[in-house]
């Protein structure tokens, strides 16, 4: 039985509070007026070098969907467009770093059930360790409901097309109420998290509950219902990566946007696992963890960092390669104002995995794990950061106060989340049928 | 490799009491035996289809592409559907055993081989249609990229079709060397069984010299972990790239992000069809249903059901996308294709491909073996119509509605489809007459952990291994040494006794007796002994167990263990069941 250590308490509470501040501090110091904004801008404009030539360019792309102060003519147009991205700039680090998080303990929820599905062998071991990630679900996936009604409620400008007034002078937004209307975006919200975490309760009761048992019908139930889910995941991921992700630029579309955001959030669901595990391990926890499981794990890193890049070039190739302007615009966008954070994520979810992890000793060797796995999940903070920024907060972004004290708030939460849950069961399986097998593996 | 513990709910892959010896003996059996008459009849038939084909593509060659259905707003149809199918087809061999190698799944062990076959047999075919679409296949070196004196041309760097003709060379020599990997020490065990020398030298050249050292098995398995590697990204980038041919375009309905994984998937799911449909009618056929068991029957159809799902996703999506997007061609593309000419076609292909494999979740359908089959061919009929819905439907209403038309194809069109399917089922039909069509080398290797002899030994506490007396020489020596024993014999009554109360007996009155010779072990004089011990049906050597060989043998006093090993009892049930 795990025992949640009061210095890793501590450092999770210390983390809560420094990110709380920062997100404070983020709020307060967004400007209220034109004139405010005005000076943030001209202050910043060292660090920002030739940002303003693309200002005008990110206005026009935005023209259509923000229809404030057409009369005023274009200058105080440009001002008013720059207050509404800094005003959303905290909400967006906000939401980024919430999405984040919820998005690695869903990752979780599905490599969890694939193995289920998938009568793994090798996993149920690290099922306990699984099992406290996903808990972070239920608070994870209240917070981003929040914020996401917050927008409705139009605390923020995060979705442009929740502003009535901004479709009213939109003939393509105007066509796609039927789905993109505030009151249908909650409820597809509210079903989507009330069926991932349905799920996530049950099947961590019928686990447990395979301890005590003296048969394998707990076990058997667990293989069905995770096949279930996993047809409701693949719908409902998607979904909910249009909802919650794609629908911030609401002209641009992708078929391909719901995998490839099911990729990051998988690639940082099993690093996550394999860097709490190591941690357990390092403090003597889950004894008959050995290394193959960690080279596995290791090469799941691998392989679905392959598999992001190739999902990311897929959608990217393609639309650069057909040059169609409503689509191309996303991409122009963020080569012009996002190009380090653009390109250096391509460097951290690519380049550094498959060099880091391709020689099969190193995948062995813990701090080389956990050293990757940093870089992996930078990397995928960076891509969800890349796929909101651009249409909330344009050539404004930052990554200072607000985006890193949303990290440290979120990650403090996450940690005091899943190792309180880690502390409330055996980390050890006892009567999984396939628990003889995970035990024995080697590779 | 792995641990070759198992837990105890899994269930056996290789069913009934196989060893080592028996796995050899079986999968040898299809090649060191002769072609039984529905072979002849299915070859000829394939034989007459390519010859059909074949006649059909020399005269496209001799005339010209306008013998094909193609005009001028349909100008690729018939013969990129057939492309983009057998492709698809194409990739089980190496998802099987490239990527479930990896995963460490053992019941790839039994399908690779063939999978592996089918891959390659289907990339041939799949290569055939853009060369004859070149209409001068003479010059189809041109699209490789050669220094100019060799031909007019330099290849466009900026265009898919180049970048196929790179994947699918790759992908099927990747293929190919993976597959001739794995049937090294195959060859060997057929080389090493051969008994005439002209065998003997085409085997031992096959297998490349394979001597069985451990040196040989390292580097064996070394090769074969490096190959899978390479050929996983493969897998994944070539039908990318056939998706890419229409992606990279502008046209409503194939310029879509979705399409590179969605067109694996689909592949995929057409390739398992396939290997069901070939798989099912061989282990009957070659008796391997031992080794190609219900349960691998049960996985790949639960593959069918994944990749199909995932396909049905796609197709959601884009359908989603289309009228999300806005934009009103997207929009009318999709309208068109569901609602249009070509409805019926849209709706076969969302029939055959979404529905369809969602019967895969009763337990009850997908160990039907009937069902699996029919399953697998509406599955290969579905993703023929995917591809001619994306080709056909997208093309014959282009933005301008003077040009508007529809496809039909010319006998040419289909005699050369139905060419391509002869060719692959002649190709297919000669490897199972002359290649080992299970890894058997791989086979033993799990046949300890996942084996039913091994687990049902495990599970007694007994040992896995047996001493077994020594063989009297080949089965020829055996009949020798048949023909010489005195068929006199005195048989112990009480033996006798016994073995007819487990049994039965013979009642001469009622029952009539059976052609004993049936059985392979017994021969004449045999026959002759076992009706004087009171034996005369099938069902009375069905009932025999261990104990009755053994009583057997103490009466007739020849031959010990012959029985058993020729599985008598085995064969006398089947035999009384087609009585």
């Amino acid at each position: 039985m795990y025992t949640f250590s009061n210095r890793l308490k501590i450092a999770s509470f210390i983390l809560m509070a420094v990110g709380f501040i920062g997100i404070a501090i983020g709020f307060i110091s967004a400007p209220s007026t034109i004139e405010e904004s005005k000076a943030i801008v001209a202050s910043s404009h060292d660090t920002h070098g030739d940002s303003h030539a693309v200002v005008d360019a990110a206005h026009a792309e935005h023209g259509e969907a923000d229809a404030h102060g057409h009369d005023n003519g274009h200058d105080s147009a440009h001002d008013e467009h720059v207050l509404h991205q800094l005003q959303n700039k905290p909400w967006a680090a906000l939401y980024v770093a919430a999405f984040f998080f919820m998005m690695i303990a869903l990752g979780v929820l599905a490599f969890y059930a694939i193995q289920r599905a998938a009568q793994a062998g090798w996993s149920p071991l690290l099922f306990r360790v699984m099992e406290g990630i996903t808990s972070y679900l239920v608070p994870g996936g209240i917070i981003v409901f929040v914020i996401l009604l917050l927008s409705v409620l139009h605390f923020n400008h995060l979705f442009v097309w929740m502003d009535a007034d901004v479709v009213a002078h939109d003939h393509l937004l105007q066509g796609k109420k039927g789905y993109l209307n505030p009151t249908f975006f909650l409820i597809r919200a509210a079903i989507f998290l009330a069926g991932w975490i349905l799920y996530r309760e049950y099947s961590r009761k019928l686990s447990i509950k395979q301890d005590e048992s003296n048969d394998d019908s707990n076990f058997k139930l667990n293989f069905r219902i995770s096949a279930a889910f996993l047809v409701f995941y693949l719908i409902s991921e998607s979904i909910m990566s249009w909802d919650w992700i794609m629908s911030v630029d609401p002209h641009w579309f992708s078929t391909l946007f719901g995998w490839y955001v099911f990729a990051s959030m998988f690639v940082s669901g099993i690093t996550v696992i394999a860097m709490v595990t190591i941690y357990l391990k390092s403090k003597g926890y889950l004894e008959d963890v050995n290394d193959s499981h960690i080279h596995d794990l290791a090469k799941f890193m691998f392989g679905i960092s392959v598999f992001w890049t190739y999902l990311w070039f897929s959608q990217f190739m393609l639309i650069w390669y057909s040059n169609i302007p409503e689509e191309v615009t996303y991409y122009v966008t963020r080569i012009q104002d996002f190009r380090l954070p653009f390109f250096g994520m391509i460097v951290m979810n690519f380049l550094f995995p498959v060099l880091l992890l391709m020689n099969s000793d190193y995948k062995r060797v813990n701090w080389f794990v956990v050293m990757a796995g940093v870089v992996i999940l930078a990397g995928h903070y960076l891509d969800i950061f890349n796929m909101i920024m651009p249409s909330t907060v344009g050539d404004q972004w930052f990554i200072g106060i607000p985006e890193i004290g949303s990290i440290l708030f979120f990650a403090g939460l996450f940690i005091f989340w899943v190792f309180r849950a880690l502390a409330n069961a055996p980390l050890q399986p006892k009567r999984n049928p396939f628990i003889g097998e995970s035990k024995h593996f080697h590779y | 490799m792995a641990s070759h513990y198992e837990a105890p709910i899994r269930k056996a892959l290789v069913v009934g009491d196989k060893g080592y010896h028996d796995v050899t003996v079986d999968i040898a059996a299809p090649v060191e035996g002769r072609a039984n008459k529905h072979w002849w009849i299915v070859f000829s038939i394939a034989l007459v289809a390519f010859l059909w084909g074949l006649g059909c593509i020399i005269y496209t060659v001799s005339t010209g592409i306008g013998t094909w259905g193609l005009n001028k707003s349909v100008n690729w149809a018939w013969d990129i559907t057939n492309f983009v199918w057998w492709v698809g087809i194409g990739h089980a061999g190496t998802l099987i055993s490239a990527v479930l190698l990896l995963f460490r799944q053992k019941w790839r062990m039994a399908i690779n081989r063939s999978a592996e076959a089918m891959t390659i047999f289907s990339v041939v075919q799949a290569g055939l249609f853009p060369i004859i679409h070149m209409g001068r296949p003479w010059l189809a070196y041109w699209v490789l990229p050669i220094p100019n004196q060799f031909g007019s041309l330099w290849v466009n760097f900026n265009s898919p079709l180049l970048w196929d003709v790179f994947a699918i060379s790759t992908y099927l020599s990747v293929s190919l060397v993976f597959w001739w990997t794995g049937l090294l020490p195959d060859f060997a065990m057929l080389r090493d069984r051969a008994i005439l020398p002209f065998q003997k030298k085409i085997y031992g050249l096959l297998s490349f010299g394979w001597s069985g050292r451990a040196k040989d098995w390292q580097r064996f398995e070394e090769v074969s972990l490096v190959l899978a590697g390479l050929a996983t990204p493969l897998v994944l980038s070539v039908h990318t790239i056939v998706s890419f041919d229409f992606a990279t375009s502008v046209i409503p309905g194939w310029h879509t992000t979705i399409f590179p994984p969605y067109f694996v998937a689909g592949a995929i799911f057409s390739g398992f069809a396939m290997v069901n449909t070939l798989l099912i009618i061989m282990r009957k056929v070659c008796h391997l249903e031992a080794y190609i068991t219900v349960q691998h029957i049960e996985l790949m159809n639960i593959v069918i059901m994944l990749t199909g799902s995932i396909v049905g996703c796609a197709y959601i999506t884009e359908l989603f996308m289309a009228w999300y997007s806005g934009v009103e061609y997207e929009q009318y593309a999709f309208l068109n294709r569901a609602t249009g000419p070509y409805w019926w076609a849209y709706w076969s292909m969302m029939t055959c491909n979404v529905f369809s494999p969602q019967f895969m979740w009763f337990k009850k359908l997908r160990t039907s073996i009937m069902f699996s089959f029919f399953i697998s061919i509406v599955v290969n009929i579905g993703m023929w119509f995917e591809r001619f819905v994306i080709i056909v439907t997208s093309l014959h209403r282009d933005y301008l509605p003077s040009s508007w038309t529809m496809f039909s194809p010319t006998f040419v069109d289909i005699g050369i489809f139905i060419g391509t399917i002869g060719f692959f089922f002649v190709l297919f039909l000669l490897y199972a007459r002359t290649f080992p069509v299970i890894a058997q080398a791989e086979v033993k290797s799990i046949l300890k952990s996942s084996g039913e002899k091994y687990k049902k030994l495990r599970d007694a506490g007994l040992p896995t291994y047996e001493i077994t007396k020594p063989l009297v020489g080949n089965n020829a020596i055996v009949s020798n040494v048949e023909e010489q024993v005195n068929e006199v014999i005195e048989p112990n009554e009480k033996d006798v006794s016994d073995l007819l109360g487990v049994l039965g007996s013979f009642n001469v009155d009622t029952d009539t007796a059976d052609d004993l010779k049936k059985v392979k072990g017994i021969g004449p004089k045999m026959e002759v002994t076992l009706n004087q011990i009171g034996i005369y049906t099938f069902a009375q050597v069905g009932k025999m167990t261990e104990k009755e060989y053994d009583l057997l043998d103490s009466i007739t006093g020849s031959f010990p263990g012959r029985a058993q090993r020729d599985d008598w009892a085995g064969q006398a049930n089947k035999l009384n069941s087609n009585k």
